[in-house]
């Protein structure tokens, strides 16, 4: 990409019930997410994901910093979000329950410091597979729940406390039972972990019972799906479902199945943000057409160092 | 339905002396790593994989296969498999385990 920074960029429109991509810098263009309605016609969420608190490593020598620089990204967009989704992988595993459970309370306490007060979340593998979502429970509440905000049904799937990465299908009854009295033509977002589609099972970018969760989610005219996981931005469609993937706040990933393995993204000293970043979400007054914009956290400002955060 | 006993017998016994016959690799899976990583067989010759965990439970997944199994401790998992393509098919845990879980991987090798 030739763009100089800063650049807002239009790559797709895709129409009823699509997106409208766009990428930039943190904070760069967020009235692109207001039109001149009123504040009741449209809203925005922020999409952050795999923050893998607790990281330590040489994929990313700055993890110490990064979900604090995430938090102050967002608090620096000129309008705040209605809320903010965390799509999983909020710590990095540990084997040790209680480093488990005092990094969930770190990352609790770093992103109190969002402005926005209104904050929802979900597991990832890292946060749940080891103990069954047991330590998330505790600290966050429920692995998989669904709520209304402004027209728009959301609910939020768990596809890691599983071990194997399946729903099962004591969820998916309670997904359709969720789902069920909504009209067909009704805007549903789904929020989970991992890709409800195959997108690599080599590199374990699937969900097992995934397909079925899909074939659910086919009923409704109006469904779009926000994930992580795979560190990366990427849209898929399957039939009228669209599937976003968004990038991490840790290291990013190669691109699916582009290498033998799925090892991080080199660290580059001179870009040490390169590949990290959030998503804002703009819904219109039709609530039909979301917006989505990329944001980098390159050129966001720099965190405090994490000794003057203090203890936990 | 007396003929359809005799006939799961008799397919039956012809697994399990297939099964006699074939050659046997031990594979042990434990974190992170399965050894041997990397399995050679050789096209159109029967083999089959004997699976063990040192440590916890884990998976054998080899998805250009179709392959999805469980390696549970104190027991042996035995996965027959009929190469029938040349090539490098690549398999990996799929029951999370840990911090390098994502690195628990390896490759069936078949050359002709």
């Amino acid at each position: 990409m030739n763009d100089p920074k800063g650049r807002r960029e239009f790559l797709q429109l895709l129409g009823l019930g699509g997106v409208v991509f766009a990428s930039g810098l943190a904070g760069a263009c967020s009235k692109i997410l207001r039109k001149s309605a009123g504040p009741e016609d449209d809203f925005f969420f922020v999409q952050l994901s795999d923050t893998h608190w607790g990281f330590k490593g040489p994929p990313n020598p700055e993890a110490a910093n990064t979900l604090r620089q995430a938090v102050q990204a967002v608090n620096a967009l000129p309008i705040q979000p209605d809320f903010v989704v965390f799509t999983g992988d909020l710590t990095h595993t540990t084997d040790d329950d209680a480093e488990r459970r005092k990094r969930m309370r770190e990352f609790k306490a770093i992103v109190a410091d969002l402005k926005t007060p209104v904050r929802r979340y979900m597991p990832g593998e890292h946060d749940a597979s080891l103990d069954q979502g047991k330590a998330f429970e505790e600290q966050f509440g429920a692995t998989r729940y669904s709520f209304d905000h402004k027209g728009i049904h959301f609910a939020v799937i768990d596809n890691v406390s599983d071990p194997q990465a399946a729903l099962g299908d004591k969820q998916l009854d309670w997904l359709h039972a969720d789902l069920k009295p909504l009209p067909a033509e009704a805007p549903i977002v789904v929020f989970t972990h991992r890709p409800l589609f195959d997108l690599a099972p080599q590199w374990d970018w699937a969900t097992k019972d995934g397909s079925k969760a899909i074939d659910l989610l086919q009923q409704w005219k109006n469904v779009t799906v926000f994930y992580g996981h795979i560190h990366q931005e990427h849209h898929f469609r399957t039939g009228a479902i669209a599937h976003h993937a968004a990038r991490s706040l840790i290291f990013p990933l190669p691109a699916p199945l582009s290498q033998p393995k799925r090892a991080p993204v080199p660290w580059d000293p001179m870009h040490p943000r390169r590949g990290l970043g959030f998503r804002e979400i703009g819904v219109d007054e039709s609530r039909l057409v979301l917006t989505l914009k990329e944001d980098s956290l390159e050129g966001a400002p720099t965190a405090q160092p994490a000794a003057a955060i203090g203890s936990f | 339905m007396r003929d359809a006993l005799w006939m799961m017998l008799a397919v039956t016994l012809a697994a399990a002396a297939a099964l006699a016959q074939d050659k046997v690799i031990a594979v042990t899976a434990e974190r992170f790593k399965f050894t041997p990583a990397v399995i050679e067989l050789k096209l159109g010759e029967p083999v089959v994989l004997e699976l063990t965990t040192l440590d916890r439970k884990h998976g054998f997944q080899i998805p250009d296969l179709k392959i999805d199994e469980s390696i549970e401790p104190g027991k042996v998992t035995r996965l027959r498999i009929v190469p029938d393509k040349a090539g490098t098919f690549p398999f990996h845990c799929d029951v999370f385990c840990g911090s390098g879980h994502e690195e628990m991987a390896g490759e069936i090798v078949v050359k002709p």
